[in-house]
Protein backbone atom coordinates (compact mmCIF):
# COMPACT_ATOMS: atom_id res chain seq x y z
CA UNK A 1 0.00 0.00 0.00
CA UNK A 2 2.62 2.77 0.85
CA UNK A 3 3.84 1.71 -2.51
CA UNK A 4 0.89 2.76 -4.13
CA UNK A 5 0.59 5.82 -2.04
CA UNK A 6 4.16 6.94 -3.24
CA UNK A 7 2.85 6.34 -6.65
CA UNK A 8 -0.46 8.51 -6.55
CA UNK A 9 1.64 11.15 -5.48
CA UNK A 10 4.42 11.47 -7.94
CA UNK A 11 0.74 10.97 -10.83
CA UNK A 12 -0.85 13.80 -8.60
CA UNK A 13 2.79 16.11 -9.03
CA UNK A 14 3.22 15.00 -12.30
CA UNK A 15 -0.20 15.03 -14.28
CA UNK A 16 -1.86 18.18 -12.63
CA UNK A 17 1.23 20.00 -13.19
CA UNK A 18 2.29 20.89 -9.32
CA UNK A 19 5.62 22.12 -10.11
CA UNK A 20 6.32 24.07 -6.84
CA UNK A 21 4.73 20.88 -4.14
CA UNK A 22 7.47 18.14 -3.96
CA UNK A 23 6.10 13.92 -2.81
CA UNK A 24 7.62 14.50 0.93
CA UNK A 25 5.15 17.63 1.05
CA UNK A 26 2.28 15.70 0.66
CA UNK A 27 1.16 13.64 3.77
CA UNK A 28 -1.34 10.60 3.15
CA UNK A 29 -4.05 12.46 5.14
CA UNK A 30 -3.92 15.88 3.64
CA UNK A 31 -6.91 17.31 2.18
CA UNK A 32 -5.95 17.06 -1.73
CA UNK A 33 -9.16 19.46 -2.29
CA UNK A 34 -9.41 23.23 -0.81
CA UNK A 35 -7.08 24.09 2.07
CA UNK A 36 -4.86 21.15 1.41
CA UNK A 37 -3.50 20.89 -1.77
CA UNK A 38 -5.71 23.34 -3.04
CA UNK A 39 -6.90 21.33 -6.59
CA UNK A 40 -10.08 22.46 -8.61
CA UNK A 41 -12.87 21.00 -10.38
CA UNK A 42 -10.59 20.81 -13.56
CA UNK A 43 -8.01 18.23 -11.42
CA UNK A 44 -10.74 16.13 -10.38
CA UNK A 45 -11.90 15.45 -13.84
CA UNK A 46 -7.93 14.81 -14.29
CA UNK A 47 -8.16 12.17 -11.76
CA UNK A 48 -11.13 10.49 -12.60
CA UNK A 49 -9.01 10.07 -16.31
CA UNK A 50 -6.25 8.64 -14.83
CA UNK A 51 -8.09 6.13 -12.54
CA UNK A 52 -9.37 4.88 -15.90
CA UNK A 53 -6.42 5.41 -17.50
CA UNK A 54 -4.14 4.20 -15.26
CA UNK A 55 -5.82 1.89 -12.76
CA UNK A 56 -8.64 0.49 -15.12
CA UNK A 57 -11.80 1.82 -13.01
CA UNK A 58 -14.54 3.38 -14.24
CA UNK A 59 -16.19 5.82 -11.96
CA UNK A 60 -20.10 5.57 -12.68
CA UNK A 61 -20.95 8.51 -10.66
CA UNK A 62 -19.03 11.26 -10.68
CA UNK A 63 -19.98 12.13 -7.03
CA UNK A 64 -17.83 9.13 -5.77
CA UNK A 65 -15.05 11.12 -6.44
CA UNK A 66 -15.36 13.43 -3.40
CA UNK A 67 -15.02 10.38 -1.05
CA UNK A 68 -12.27 8.76 -3.39
CA UNK A 69 -9.99 11.70 -3.48
CA UNK A 70 -10.38 12.88 -0.42
CA UNK A 71 -6.90 12.18 0.24
CA UNK A 72 -4.40 10.09 -1.00
CA UNK A 73 -5.11 7.67 1.72
CA UNK A 74 -8.85 7.58 0.63
CA UNK A 75 -7.77 7.44 -3.13
CA UNK A 76 -4.95 4.19 -2.10
CA UNK A 77 -7.86 2.28 -0.44
CA UNK A 78 -10.27 2.66 -3.04
CA UNK A 79 -7.43 1.48 -6.07
CA UNK A 80 -6.26 -1.25 -3.71
CA UNK A 81 -10.00 -2.60 -3.73
CA UNK A 82 -11.42 -1.77 -7.18
CA UNK A 83 -8.34 -1.72 -9.99
CA UNK A 84 -8.31 -4.18 -12.71
CA UNK A 85 -4.43 -3.20 -13.80
CA UNK B 1 -16.79 65.68 -26.39
CA UNK B 2 -14.04 62.88 -27.62
CA UNK B 3 -11.28 62.85 -24.66
CA UNK B 4 -7.88 62.51 -25.96
CA UNK B 5 -6.70 58.96 -24.99
CA UNK B 6 -3.15 58.07 -25.24
CA UNK B 7 -0.62 54.53 -24.90
CA UNK B 8 0.85 54.58 -20.99
CA UNK B 9 2.34 51.21 -20.74
CA UNK B 10 3.08 48.74 -23.21
CA UNK B 11 5.59 45.62 -23.18
CA UNK B 12 6.72 43.21 -25.69
CA UNK B 13 7.68 39.12 -25.31
CA UNK B 14 9.59 37.60 -28.00
CA UNK B 15 12.76 35.46 -29.21
CA UNK B 16 13.65 35.00 -25.38
CA UNK B 17 13.29 38.32 -24.45
CA UNK B 18 10.88 40.77 -22.25
CA UNK B 19 10.74 44.15 -22.85
CA UNK B 20 8.62 46.65 -20.80
CA UNK B 21 8.46 50.77 -22.29
CA UNK B 22 11.10 49.73 -24.47
CA UNK B 23 13.80 48.44 -21.41
CA UNK B 24 15.02 45.37 -21.70
CA UNK B 25 13.59 43.75 -18.12
CA UNK B 26 13.86 40.10 -18.89
CA UNK B 27 16.40 38.31 -21.26
CA UNK B 28 17.06 34.60 -21.20
CA UNK B 29 19.59 32.43 -23.02
CA UNK B 30 17.40 29.31 -24.22
CA UNK B 31 14.69 31.11 -26.40
CA UNK B 32 12.50 28.05 -26.64
CA UNK B 33 9.30 28.74 -25.11
CA UNK B 34 9.04 26.76 -21.72
CA UNK B 35 12.21 26.86 -20.28
CA UNK B 36 12.16 30.83 -21.65
CA UNK B 37 8.39 31.61 -19.52
CA UNK B 38 9.51 29.41 -16.85
CA UNK B 39 12.65 31.32 -16.06
CA UNK B 40 10.35 34.66 -16.80
CA UNK B 41 8.03 33.43 -14.49
CA UNK B 42 11.00 32.52 -11.61
CA UNK B 43 12.88 35.78 -12.32
CA UNK B 44 9.86 38.10 -11.50
CA UNK B 45 8.89 36.09 -8.32
CA UNK B 46 5.55 35.72 -9.83
CA UNK B 47 4.00 33.57 -6.91
CA UNK B 48 0.89 32.31 -8.67
CA UNK B 49 0.89 27.89 -8.91
CA UNK B 50 -2.00 27.94 -11.28
CA UNK B 51 0.36 29.55 -14.21
CA UNK B 52 2.05 25.83 -14.47
CA UNK B 53 -1.78 24.56 -15.34
CA UNK B 54 -1.71 27.13 -18.19
CA UNK B 55 -1.55 26.22 -21.40
CA UNK B 56 1.40 27.59 -24.08
CA UNK B 57 -0.74 30.65 -25.34
CA UNK B 58 -2.49 31.70 -21.61
CA UNK B 59 1.31 31.28 -20.49
CA UNK B 60 2.47 34.02 -22.92
CA UNK B 61 -0.55 36.50 -22.17
CA UNK B 62 -0.60 36.20 -18.28
CA UNK B 63 3.02 36.98 -18.50
CA UNK B 64 2.89 39.86 -20.55
CA UNK B 65 -0.17 41.32 -19.06
CA UNK B 66 2.16 41.16 -15.49
CA UNK B 67 4.89 43.34 -17.23
CA UNK B 68 2.34 45.98 -18.44
CA UNK B 69 -0.03 46.05 -15.15
CA UNK B 70 3.48 45.67 -12.87
CA UNK B 71 3.40 49.41 -12.72
CA UNK B 72 0.48 50.29 -11.51
CA UNK B 73 -2.73 48.61 -9.52
CA UNK B 74 -5.43 47.69 -11.50
CA UNK B 75 -7.73 45.67 -9.65
CA UNK B 76 -10.45 49.19 -8.82
CA UNK B 77 -10.04 49.81 -12.68
CA UNK B 78 -12.59 48.94 -14.84
CA UNK B 79 -10.16 47.62 -17.64
CA UNK B 80 -11.23 46.19 -20.69
CA UNK B 81 -9.17 43.32 -22.25
CA UNK B 82 -9.10 43.13 -26.13
CA UNK B 83 -6.38 40.65 -27.52
CA UNK B 84 -6.16 39.33 -30.99
CA UNK B 85 -3.47 36.60 -32.36
CA UNK B 86 -2.80 34.85 -35.55
CA UNK B 87 -3.21 31.47 -34.30
CA UNK B 88 -6.02 31.15 -32.58
CA UNK B 89 -5.47 28.10 -29.70
CA UNK B 90 -4.08 25.98 -32.34
CA UNK B 91 -1.37 25.23 -30.38
CA UNK B 92 -3.58 23.16 -27.60
CA UNK B 93 -5.79 22.24 -30.20
CA UNK B 94 -3.50 19.78 -31.97
CA UNK B 95 -2.24 18.48 -28.31
CA UNK B 96 -6.49 17.62 -27.72
CA UNK B 97 -6.65 16.32 -30.87
CA UNK B 98 -3.55 13.70 -30.19
CA UNK B 99 -5.28 12.86 -27.34
CA UNK B 100 -8.35 11.40 -28.75
CA UNK B 101 -6.64 10.25 -32.29
CA UNK B 102 -6.42 6.45 -31.13
CA UNK B 103 -9.54 4.60 -30.41
CA UNK B 104 -7.86 2.38 -28.52
CA UNK B 105 -5.75 5.14 -25.72
CA UNK B 106 -8.88 7.19 -25.63
CA UNK B 107 -8.21 9.46 -22.49
CA UNK B 108 -9.35 12.89 -23.39
CA UNK B 109 -7.49 15.48 -21.01
CA UNK B 110 -9.99 18.12 -19.42
CA UNK B 111 -6.62 20.13 -18.48
CA UNK B 112 -6.09 20.69 -22.15
CA UNK B 113 -9.55 20.72 -23.36
CA UNK B 114 -10.54 23.97 -20.92
CA UNK B 115 -7.74 25.75 -23.10
CA UNK B 116 -8.86 24.96 -26.71
CA UNK B 117 -10.05 28.88 -27.16
CA UNK B 118 -8.46 31.70 -27.79
CA UNK B 119 -10.26 33.46 -25.28
CA UNK B 120 -9.38 31.29 -21.99
CA UNK B 121 -5.95 33.64 -22.09
CA UNK B 122 -7.96 36.45 -21.23
CA UNK B 123 -10.29 35.02 -18.53
CA UNK B 124 -6.60 34.03 -17.09
CA UNK B 125 -5.49 37.63 -16.84
CA UNK B 126 -9.15 38.88 -15.29
CA UNK B 127 -8.86 35.99 -12.59
CA UNK B 128 -5.52 37.55 -11.72
CA UNK B 129 -6.41 40.92 -11.76
CA UNK B 130 -10.28 40.76 -10.64
CA UNK B 131 -11.16 42.43 -13.61
CA UNK B 132 -14.73 41.78 -14.72
CA UNK B 133 -14.84 44.00 -17.71
CA UNK B 134 -15.83 43.74 -21.15
CA UNK B 135 -12.97 42.09 -23.13
CA UNK B 136 -12.67 40.51 -27.03
CA UNK B 137 -10.35 38.43 -29.07
CA UNK B 138 -10.10 38.39 -32.55
CA UNK B 139 -7.89 36.36 -35.27
CA UNK B 140 -6.16 38.45 -38.30
CA UNK B 141 -4.12 37.28 -40.52
CA UNK B 142 -1.23 39.73 -39.25
CA UNK B 143 -1.35 42.47 -36.37
CA UNK B 144 -3.96 44.45 -37.35
CA UNK B 145 -3.42 48.14 -35.04
CA UNK B 146 -6.39 50.29 -36.98
CA UNK B 147 -8.80 47.54 -35.77
CA UNK B 148 -7.61 47.36 -32.05
CA UNK B 149 -7.35 51.35 -32.30
CA UNK B 150 -10.85 51.49 -33.34
CA UNK B 151 -12.32 48.80 -30.97
CA UNK B 152 -10.46 50.23 -28.22
CA UNK B 153 -11.54 53.96 -29.09
CA UNK B 154 -15.00 52.52 -28.86
CA UNK B 155 -14.93 50.95 -25.92
CA UNK B 156 -13.65 54.28 -24.30
CA UNK B 157 -15.49 57.03 -25.53
CA UNK B 158 -18.80 55.61 -24.96
CA UNK B 159 -17.44 54.90 -21.48
CA UNK B 160 -17.58 51.09 -21.56
CA UNK B 161 -14.18 51.17 -19.75
CA UNK B 162 -11.56 53.65 -18.22
CA UNK B 163 -8.64 51.98 -19.69
CA UNK B 164 -7.83 49.00 -22.16
CA UNK B 165 -5.49 46.65 -22.32
CA UNK B 166 -4.96 45.84 -25.81
CA UNK B 167 -2.46 43.78 -27.86
CA UNK B 168 -1.40 40.49 -29.65
CA UNK B 169 -0.51 37.42 -28.48
CA UNK B 170 0.32 34.57 -30.98
CA UNK B 171 2.04 31.08 -30.49
CA UNK B 172 1.95 28.58 -32.89
CA UNK B 173 4.56 25.97 -33.98
CA UNK B 174 7.03 26.61 -30.98
CA UNK B 175 7.05 30.56 -31.75
CA UNK B 176 5.72 32.92 -29.49
CA UNK B 177 5.32 36.73 -29.66
CA UNK B 178 3.18 39.25 -27.34
CA UNK B 179 2.89 42.48 -27.09
CA UNK B 180 0.32 44.78 -25.24
CA UNK B 181 -0.40 47.81 -24.13
CA UNK B 182 -2.73 49.65 -21.91
CA UNK B 183 -5.22 53.03 -23.68
CA UNK B 184 -5.50 55.03 -21.17
CA UNK B 185 -6.89 58.95 -21.17
CA UNK B 186 -2.87 59.64 -19.30
CA UNK B 187 0.05 58.46 -21.31
CA UNK B 188 2.87 59.61 -23.39
CA UNK B 189 2.46 58.06 -26.72
CA UNK B 190 -1.13 59.23 -28.78
CA UNK B 191 -2.99 56.30 -29.26
CA UNK B 192 -3.04 56.41 -32.75
CA UNK B 193 -2.92 53.55 -35.68
CA UNK B 194 0.68 54.76 -36.32
CA UNK B 195 2.54 54.90 -33.29
CA UNK B 196 0.39 51.54 -32.52
CA UNK B 197 1.96 49.88 -35.11
CA UNK B 198 5.57 51.78 -34.50
CA UNK B 199 5.66 50.59 -30.80
CA UNK B 200 4.82 46.80 -32.24
CA UNK B 201 7.63 46.80 -34.94
CA UNK B 202 9.82 48.58 -32.62
CA UNK B 203 12.75 45.76 -31.28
Amino acid sequence: MSELKQELKEKIIEQLNLEDVAVEEIEDTDPLFGEGLGLDSIDALELIVMLDKDYGIKLADPKEGKKIFESVDTMATYIAANRSR
Amino acid sequence: MNKSLQIRSYCQIKNGIISHNGKVVFEHPLTDFEPFIKAAYKNFETDYPKFFKMDNLSKLAFMAAETVLSDKAVEEKNMAIVLSNRASSLDTDRKYQESIADEDNFYPSPAVFVYTLPNICIGEISIRHKLHSENSFFIFDAFNADYLKDYADGLLQNEKAEEVLCGWVDFDDGRYEAFLYIVSETGNHPHTAEEITRLYLTP
